[in-house]
């Protein structure tokens, strides 16, 4: 039973770095309605800039993870404003090339850079056990619960209680009424791209001390975060931390307790997707989409 | 304009023209290249599968790459554990394949878009582990190696120059038959369908029915893709079948055209040459500062995805298209209409 319980506690921490890059996935979704396959590629190469930071520059990790968040909100600014706006309005299988164009790009840029021999990366929790009411808990899982948790209200205090927060969700509902208003749609398009690069990155960051860097690290991570994203309805941002957490639990139980499980989870995290989008496409908190004729 | 045979002269002289360089290709290269002009033709038949589904139908798919390994693993196992001959696997890869295709076609069917790509793209994840963990039949990671193909009837020829023309003979025929498919009355559908769904719903299109369709044919394409591939290297293993490969076919599509059927040529020069100039290019010492660009053709490949979407939606083939149309208002100084297909409209 306390087993059972330590592969649950675990698989809400590994839940919440893919609620994370699920959550970056939603902002780009609910802003364009378009699902960005580069999101976790430009999280690798976010993640090999503080390293090099850590290892290069010697920094700690902290000052290191804020100057990589603010960097990446930069780099997803400069990637929507000079690759994807002169795409705006065209069909989406268009949109979904150019992101896997970026995909390429990044994975390819971070192999050249930074080479493909995988490397360790210390982040900034050590990984010893703590005992907890007769459970052994990893300090490691509780660091990236407890700054999941701190991402997401400071981002649910950004969109409810700030004028640009106001006005991103304003220009991603209406955009011809907030353009009337006077908000600056194609910014808050910008400012959209930026977040969700800095909350990729911060997934990155997380996860990179739990299994090793290398360019090809947020395939499956990235996934697992579609997997959540659909669970949870692709437009909602509750419903992003809800199914990641979800398949976090459902994919350690599948990794301890299914023979070869390991080798199978992605092919659950396939599963996950192609049955919630055939029983209940909108997902578990996304509201069921009308086709207009 | 005189016409011989119904056909402009020109267009005779290049099929003549092209002809010969394909049959003479591997008499006059060496083994290396002859083998590699082997895997241009298997990658012109994969390719022309996925312009069938995504160019002319407009449904995305990362997937292509996980149909090639039903295929491939159709075959290397037929083979390896029957004893089946070779030749006789390639039809029967493009069946299994082409139903795996119509099994994931039938979900797909209400996956339009985004939702497709994201199912497609985790199905090319998840089947390189799936064929490690059922290693009683595939092998695991170490694969499976299939005997050496030889020349058949007392041939002449090298091991490199048959599985050429093997492979050639092949591309030429599925282009046959997908020329047929564009022009029938399926073809006319799948570009209702990618013009615009309701509208192809209004004029009594299946949806339903040509989706699928779509799914399963391109898969059968992809699989005997698969089958040649395994049958070439006479050797398969998982690693060969991962996200990568779906990627390669996606850029080979765009770059080569999406729409145009004889996109699929360009673009399998393109994704079988490329890798191999990058690696030259680097060798011979192409870098920025400590930077070495030796097989690292993905940034390019990603960057020219992104500039063929913005300025050539139609890739090499539509920009042969519009020149051949200039050639054309050239020849009769009148003035005849520039625009080509576009695709994903």
């Amino acid at each position: 039973m306390t087993a059972f319980a330590q592969q649950v506690i675990s698989g809400i921490a590994t839940g919440c770095i893919y609620a994370s890059l699920a959550l970056a996935l939603v902002l780009i979704y609910r802003a364009m309605d378009l699902a960005n396959f580069a999101q976790g590629e430009m999280a690798t190469f976010s993640t090999f800039i503080s390293y090099s930071l850590i290892e290069y520059w010697h920094l700690d990790f902290w000052p290191a993870f804020v100057i990589t968040i603010v960097l990446s909100f930069a780099l997803g600014v400069a990637i929507e404003r000079v690759v994807i706006r002169p795409f705006e309005g065209k069909p989406v299988l268009t949109l979904l090339i150019v992101t896997l164009g970026l995909f390429t790009v990044f994975n390819g840029l971070t192999g050249l850079i930074w080479g493909y021999v995988f490397k360790t990366y210390r982040g900034g929790f050590p990984s010893v056990p703590v005992q907890f009411g007769g459970l052994y808990l990893n300090v490691q899982d509780i660091g990236v619960l407890g700054v999941v948790l701190v991402m997401l209200l400071l981002l649910y205090l950004f969109f409810s209680r700030t004028k640009a927060g106001l006005a991103m969700r304003a220009a991603s509902l209406y955009p011809d009424s907030s353009r009337l208003l006077g908000v600056r749609v194609g910014w808050m398009l910008a400012l959209g791209w930026g977040l969700a690069a800095s909350v990729g990155a911060v997934s990155g960051m997380l996860v990179a001390p739990i299994i090793y860097l290398d360019p090809n690290m947020m395939q499956s991570i990235l996934l697992f975060a579609f997997a959540a994203a659909v669970l949870g309805g692709i437009e909602s941002p509750v419903g992003a931390v809800v199914g990641g957490v979800t398949i976090g639990v459902l994919m350690a139980l599948v990794g301890t307790y299914i023979p070869g499980g390991q080798d199978l989870r992605l092919a659950f995290g396939l599963i996950v997707i192609v049955v919630v989008l055939l029983v209940r496409p909108a997902g578990l908190f996304g509201r069921a989409a009308v086709r207009r004729v | 304009m005189k016409r011989l045979l119904g056909v402009r002269p020109e267009l005779l002289g290049l099929a003549v023209v092209g002809s010969i360089v394909l049959i003479g290709l591997p008499t006059v290269t060496n083994q290396f290249f002859t083998f590699e002009f082997a895997k241009v033709a298997i990658f012109v038949c994969a390719l022309l599968g996925l312009n069938l589904l995504t160019g002319y139908s407009g449904q995305i798919s990362l997937g292509n790459g996980a149909f090639m390994a039903v295929g491939g693993y159709t075959t290397a196992i037929l083979v390896h554990a029957i004893g089946v001959p070779y030749w006789l696997t390639i039809p029967l890869a493009a069946v299994v394949a082409g139903a795996a295709g119509l099994l994931i076609g039938i979900p797909a069917l209400r996956l339009s878009g985004v939702y497709l790509a994201l199912a497609t793209f985790a199905l090319a994840l998840s089947i390189p582990p799936i064929l490690n963990h059922f290693d009683t039949f595939t092998g695991g990671h170490g694969g499976i190696v299939m005997p050496p193909v030889m020349a058949p009837f007392g041939l002449d020829l090298s091991q490199e120059q048959w599985l050429y023309y093997l492979c050639t003979g092949i591309a030429i025929l599925l282009f046959a038959f997908a020329w047929g498919v564009v022009r029938s009355r399926t073809g006319r559908a799948f570009m209702a369908i990618r013009d615009s769904e309701t509208a192809a719903t209004a004029s009594g299109v299946s949806l339903a029915y040509y989706k699928t369709l779509a799914f399963g044919l391109s898969a059968a394409y992809a699989g005997v893709a698969g089958s040649l591939l395994a049958i070439v290297t006479s050797f398969i293993n998982p690693d060969s079948f991962g996200l990568g490969l779906s990627l390669t076919l996606l850029v080979g599509v765009v770059i080569g055209g999406l729409g145009l059927n004889f996109g699929a040529v360009p673009g399998g020069l393109l994704v079988v040459w490329l890798p191999y100039f990058a690696e030259k290019a680097g060798e011979a010492g192409l870098h920025i500062g400590s930077l070495s660009f030796a097989g690292k053709p993905d940034i390019f490949f990603g960057a020219a995805l992104i500039l063929i979407m913005l300025f050539a939606p139609n890739g090499a083939a539509g920009l042969l298209v519009r020149g051949w149309r200039w050639y054309l208002s050239f020849r009769t100084a009148t003035r005849l209409p520039v625009a080509g297909p576009v695709a994903g409209r």
